[in-house]
């Protein structure tokens, strides 16, 4: 792989020579926790961090977007605006792979043209994680603790330097005029292998099973009881799927100023834990119980998302077990599927094995 | 002529509509009403019997609606029977003649007639699912030659709630359509059967390796209707059903209208039975 070094003295510099032409966002300490935000000031960057409250899909998809600007008296209709140049530094792999889902999402059968925008005014700069960012977090079992693609530039700290591995033009872009970075040497190579090595043991695996069997094994828990277990303790609140960086599901409203004479379309993320969401006119709703409703999560993430774009819809990042006052996380919930999967299978596998040949 | 959907495909924005003129309003029962909408000056539908489109009011929002017209007679102007149920569909019914709405679509997947073709057709409707059936029966009726039987089982609340009155006696009066209705709530001048649209079924009689099952109606209708088709012994891929689900986008991208995997508004509202047996949230 074709690797640049920068080294670590000259990065606050770079950074401050992107702001000229894009806004810049990264991670950065509020309250204790790390939020994706504006940089204003490179010292804010906090490039160490485990994983930020919202991903960063909240510039892709954000939490409430315009889709139309319009007068009511019919005078005016438009398109609302493009959005400004954006660089995101310092995103995790996991937030990757969430993203490269997205893009399949957003551009399989009908475009839509509001992400596509959103994506060609970002430019991606991630950043490989080098040891656990929490224990919620089971990125190596989904495989995604590193990435190949679905970046600009993809970071990994050194110690004294970056290497930073180019992905695409739009990243080599970033780099135009700004002097202190090199081509890798040998030396340099050496150090990224050994780097990359290291890391894989600070990533325990925490599920039970492989990520190449979750779609099956979702498939086979449909009428699991778990699903009643969840749908008891869960509190409809919705936050995992806000927190979660493959949710994008929306809800589209009409708001009017106060005078009632312009008025936008627009977007903002829903939750499909929450009760209206399958809900249609006459009162039937598709998904009244709390326990399909987690069922509809989990089956999404381990099993739709597979099945319709050929991407697993969960990478692992931990953060819905975070936000859940219930204490229902993925890890648990997998898990317990699995061990009550091998308990269904282990009488009919003894079968086979007495059975006399 | 230009196709409407690719006009909304081509602007910047598939969420953005057409302006369209309703031409003509017409009171069907107390809570739907008939709106004939014209489309912009060189722009078509083109749509299948089925398909469904997102009508808009700028300030108030955006629903899913089934074309009620059959694309045989879709020519230039196209139809909506619209049920007043909320926000949206209050404020649509209070617009007259001369009124803009917002358009997109077609949407979705809609029954296809070519493999119709030869086959008895028994259409199994309840209440409001004449809307989107209405497409399709007509549709037949204007190439009558191409079809086996027509049968239609048509329930509603009460007699007053039947749709498209004048139509469904115009069926009753050919001798090539079998129509078959049943309300809950009768009135004095009811002499046909009361009860739920299952009840119906004792009166046909069907060569089931011929027919094709067209049902629409609400979704509690389905579990009973299905279990009277498989009594028939109708073919699982002959059994079509169109499914409503909440939809918001109409393109495949809000999830609301999930079905397990499969997104309703594209790979339905239509879907054979054959598709949806493993489909456990098909039925719920
Ligand atoms: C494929 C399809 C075809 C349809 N065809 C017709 C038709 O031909 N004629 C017709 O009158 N209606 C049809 N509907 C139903 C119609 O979309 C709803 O009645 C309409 O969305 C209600 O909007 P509202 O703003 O008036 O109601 P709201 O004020 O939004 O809500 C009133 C009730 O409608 C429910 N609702 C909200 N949004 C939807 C939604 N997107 N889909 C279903 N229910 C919803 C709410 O849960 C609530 O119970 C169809 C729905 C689908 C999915
Ligand atoms: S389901 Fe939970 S762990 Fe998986 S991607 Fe979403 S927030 Fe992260
Ligand atoms: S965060 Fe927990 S309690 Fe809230 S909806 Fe999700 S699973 Fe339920
Ligand atoms: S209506 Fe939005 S995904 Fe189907």
């Amino acid at each position: 792989m074709n690797f640049k070094i920068m080294p670590k003295a000259a990065f606050p510099g770079w950074v401050n020579r992107l702001r000229d032409h894009h806004r810049v966002v990264g991670p950065k300490q509020k309250h204790g926790q790390y939020v994706f935000d504006v940089i204003d000031d490179v010292a804010d960057l906090v490039l160490h961090y485990s994983n930020s409250v919202l991903p960063p899909k909240k510039y892709l998809v954000p939490q409430k977007e315009v889709l139309l600007n319009y007068r009511l008296d019919g005078s005016h209709l438009e398109i609302a605006t493009e959005p400004e140049p954006t660089v995101i530094l310092g995103v995790h792999t996991c937030d990757v792979h969430a993203l490269k889902l997205f893009d399949r999402i957003f551009s399989q059968g009908f475009t839509d043209q509001h992400y596509q925008a959103h994506r060609e005014s970002v430019t991606l700069v991630s950043l490989e994680c080098l040891e656990t960012c929490s224990a919620n977090s089971f990125c190596r079992d989904m495989g995604t603790a590193s990435a190949t693609d679905g970046f600009d530039l993809h970071m990994i700290d050194l110690g004294a330097a970056y290497a930073f591995s180019v992905g695409t033009e739009k990243g080599a872009d970033l780099f135009k005029g700004f002097h202190q970075v090199f081509d890798a040497l040998d030396s340099d190579l050496a150090v990224i292998n050994e780097t990359l090595q290291e890391k894989w043991g600070r990533f325990p695996y925490r599920l039970d099973f492989d990520v190449q069997e979750m779609p099956e094994l979702l498939k086979a828990s449909f009428n699991s009881a778990l699903w009643d277990e969840l749908g008891q303790k869960c509190l409809a609140c919705g936050s995992c799927t806000q927190v979660c960086p493959t949710c994008y599901c929306f809800d589209v409203t009409d708001e009017v100023d106060l005078l009632l004479e312009e008025g936008q379309r627009v977007r903002r993320w829903d939750s499909c834990q929450i009760h209206e969401f399958a809900m249609v006119a006459g009162g039937h709703n598709f998904r009244e119980r709390l326990a399909a409703r987690q069922r509809h999560r989990f089956m999404r993430k381990g099993k739709y998302q597979m099945d319709a774009y050929g991407m697993v819809g969960c990478v692992g990042c931990g953060r819905c077990a975070r936000a859940c006052l219930a204490h229902i996380t993925p890890i648990d919930v997998m898990n317990e599927l699995y061990v009550r999967s091998q308990a269904e299978e282990a009488p009919a596998l003894a079968g086979l094995m007495e059975a006399p040949l | 002529m230009n196709m409407l959907l690719d006009e909304v495909k081509q602007s910047d924005s598939i969420y953005m509509p057409i302006p369209a003129r309703i031409t003509a309003v017409t009171t069907l029962t107390a809570q739907e009403k008939l709106f004939t909408i014209e489309l912009p000056h060189e722009l078509c539908l083109n749509h299948e019997p089925g398909q469904f489109v997102q009508v808009s009011v700028f300030g108030v929002g955006e629903a899913p609606i089934s074309i009620t017209s059959s694309p045989s007679r879709s020519n230039g102007t196209f139809e909506l029977c619209i049920r007043k149920v909320g926000d949206l569909t209050n404020v649509i019914h209070r617009m007259e003649r001369g009124a803009l709405l917002g358009i997109r679509g077609p949407f979705g997947r809609g029954f296809p007639i070519e493999r119709f073709r030869g086959k008895d057709l028994l259409f199994v409707c309840g209440g409001l699912g004449m809307a989107p059936l209405r497409s399709l029966v007509n549709e037949v009726l204007d190439d009558r030659g191409n079809y086996g039987r027509v049968i239609l089982l048509y329930g509603a609340r009460q007699p007053a709630d039947l749709l498209f009155q004048d139509e469904l006696a115009q069926w009753q009066a050919r001798d090539d359509v079998e129509v078959h209705l049943t309300v809950d709530c009768p009135d004095e001048g009811w002499n046909r059967c009361v009860g739920v649209i299952t009840r119906l079924f004792p009166e046909v009689e069907v060569d089931a390796r011929n027919t094709v099952a067209v049902v629409v109606g609400p979704p509690v209708m389905y579990r009973f209707v299905l279990k009277e088709l498989k009594k028939l012994r109708i073919p699982k891929g002959n059994i079509w059903f169109s499914f409503e689900r909440r939809m918001k986008c109409g393109v495949g991208k809000c999830g609301h209208c999930q079905l397990n995997h499969v997104y309703t508004c594209q790979s339905g509202p239509s879907f054979n039975f054959a598709e949806l047996e493993f489909l456990e949230e098909a039925f719920s």
